[in-house]
């Protein structure tokens, strides 16, 4: 991704802009590609390079809308893999926490993350509006598009990276305290690791690269919730003697709506992040992103059948997401085998995360810890492994991937810590045996008589 | 007047359905239930995990009859859910006290 720019830096452009241009005319040779002061954004409006810009933007405000369909996705998905008696809570919490996320963005998470210059590890952010007028934010000065619609291609990006922890809290976690952590994790913390690379700080100077967010999301919203189920704690009845005893998701048409519904919002979390509409650059992605997301589908499936002896259907679908989570660090800059080879080693690996992390009774109802943690991880490396880019490194995605999950991690953690102290994170007993829908909210998701009960 | 109750495999609902309707055994009602008698269940598997469903899905009729009829219609129902492999279930027969029709107030046989 590349780097935001703000009124400072446009400013600077502009100057830089105002020199080559004087240059240039004075060789009689045409004005360098940079893009030239304007006098108003209608002014712009009449310029040849008005039609791009207009196609570019407009093809960043679409991902904005496949990345915000991801919700549907995540909220379904979730329902499906959890029990009928926590579908309410399920979605609620979904519902929520995109509106939190976005709403906090504004208010300070878009700024904090992307604050031009700054020390390179953290900077104070503040509301995100600015004048309309501006030509310095609202013309290709800026960037290929306006920054208004920055702020919402990125505002939902900060919604999804929060929105990874619903799911492996689902069925236990206090409603009010989960709205809490929420606004804390988007709010002071996401921006932060964010900043560190796609803001322009440490990690950015260290070459580390995350084209669409397999760290500063995946891998920061996948341990974060890690964190969370361990002060958490499982499932009542989950693990019981020594063994694992399943918890049945409710409805597996909805887990696969909610896999496909995120697959498709992909193509704009994915294809969004080359931040123009170019046709070369956004095509390669959509096709690297799909090859991944297919074989991940199948790793996972067969590797299932294999080990199980029969195919699990929801380890097929956790595969699907793998290979999307694994190739999102490098969709642009690895090549088309690369592509496939890393959803098939994302599909396997998200096979054996979910079985390990139920192994050491570590309770995610839908393997979120496995595929955007780990496989988060995963993605992260293959850059440094398959990436085109010479000066992609091993060492610097390492360093990078490490220093994003574990503050994620750690900060997670002591959130969790402290609002367990102060209001309590987890549902009483009774309650989690008797459904969150009714203690929660006092409500029903299927108050009639279903073939969906207990 | 006799209640009779019958644990059956559910895809022989229609069977037992039209049997009963062939020797004019009108209404009967019928739920899903789970159950299990000397059937073994069986081991699944969810994400990595193996549990053991004990109990199989079946389908409850209950019939009210008169007691000239309630022999003719546990036949037609043993009959017609039979498949001869463990789990066919399993027929009751109750002596009923009292039947009314609610839209009429009839009672007794005449409520069947």
């Amino acid at each position: 991704m590349k780097l935001r720019s703000q009124h400072l830096i446009g400013g600077l452009k502009m100057a830089g802009i105002f020199a080559t241009l004087a240059l240039a005319s004075a060789f009689g040779q045409e004005a360098a590609a940079e893009a030239p002061a304007y006098a108003s954004y209608e002014a712009f409006a009449e310029t040849p390079a008005f039609t791009t810009f207009a196609v570019n933007n407009l093809w960043i405000l679409i991902s904005a809308m496949f990345v915000f369909l991801m919700h549907l996705g995540f909220a379904t998905l979730e329902s499906g893999l959890t029990q009928s008696k926590n579908t309410v809570n399920v979605l609620f919490k979904n519902l929520l926490v995109v509106c939190i996320g976005i709403l906090t963005y504004a208010l300070y998470g878009f700024n904090a993350m992307y604050p031009g210059d700054f020390n390179g590890f953290f900077a104070l952010g503040s509301w995100f509006g600015v004048d309309n007028a501006d030509v310095s934010l609202m013309t290709d000065t800026y960037a290929a598009y306006t920054w208004w619609t920055d702020f919402i291609f990125q505002a939902m990006f900060a919604a999804t990276a929060a929105t990874i922890v619903s799911g492996a809290v689902a069925e236990r976690v206090k409603f009010g305290t989960f709205l809490v952590y929420t606004i804390l994790l988007v709010t002071f913390v996401y921006p932060m690791t964010g900043s560190w690379k796609w803001g322009g700080g440490w990690l950015d100077a260290k070459g580390f690269y995350d084209f669409a967010g397999s760290t500063l999301v995946h891998g920061f919203g996948g341990f974060a919730a890690l964190a969370a189920v361990m002060v958490l704690g499982p499932r009542r009845g989950k693990y019981v003697d020594g063994k694992i005893r399943p918890i049945l998701g409710h409805s597996m048409p909805l887990a696969m709506i909610g896999v496909l519904l995120l697959w498709l919002g992909w193509y704009g979390f994915n294809g969004g992040s080359v931040l123009s509409a170019d046709p070369r650059g956004v095509s390669y992605v959509f096709v690297t992103t799909t090859l991944a997301a297919a074989a991940g589908a199948l790793a996972a499936s067969f590797t299932s059948w294999i080990v199980l002896k029969k195919p699990d259907f929801s380890m097929g679908l956790n595969g699907v997401l793998a290979g999307l989570v694994g190739i999102t660090a490098g969709a642009d800059t690895v090549g088309m085998a690369a592509s496939i080879i890393i959803g098939l080693i994302a599909g396997v690996i998200v096979f054996f995360s979910i079985l390990f992390f139920d192994r050491i009774k570590i309770d995610d109802p839908v393997g979120a810890i496995s595929v955007h943690g780990v496989c988060g991880i995963w993605g992260t490396l293959a850059v440094g492994i398959f990436s085109i880019n010479e000066e992609h490194s091993f060492g610097a995605q390492l360093i990078g991937c490490l220093a994003v999950i574990v503050t994620g991690f750690v900060a997670s953690y002591i959130i969790c810590l402290v609002l367990k102290a102060i209001m309590g994170i987890r549902v009483s007993a009774e309650e989690e045996t008797n459904g969150l829908d009714i203690g929660e909210h006092g409500n029903e998701a299927y108050p009639d008589f279903t073939a969906a009960h207990k | 007047m006799k209640l009779i109750i019958a644990i059956i495999k559910p895809f022989k609902l229609e069977e037992v359905k039209a049997a009963l309707a062939e020797i004019n055994v009108e209404g009967m009602t019928v739920t899903e239930v789970k159950g299990f008698g000397r059937q073994k269940g069986h081991t699944e598997i969810y994400r990595g995990s193996e549990y053991t469903v004990d109990f199989l899905p079946k389908v409850k009729i209950e019939v009210a009859t008169s007691d000239a009829l309630v022999g003719k219609a546990v036949d037609a129902i043993v009959k017609s859910a039979k498949t001869g492999k463990i789990g066919d279930g399993k027929v009751f027969v109750v002596p009923i006290e009292e039947v009314i029709r609610i839209r009429t107030d009839e009672r007794g046989e005449a409520a069947i």
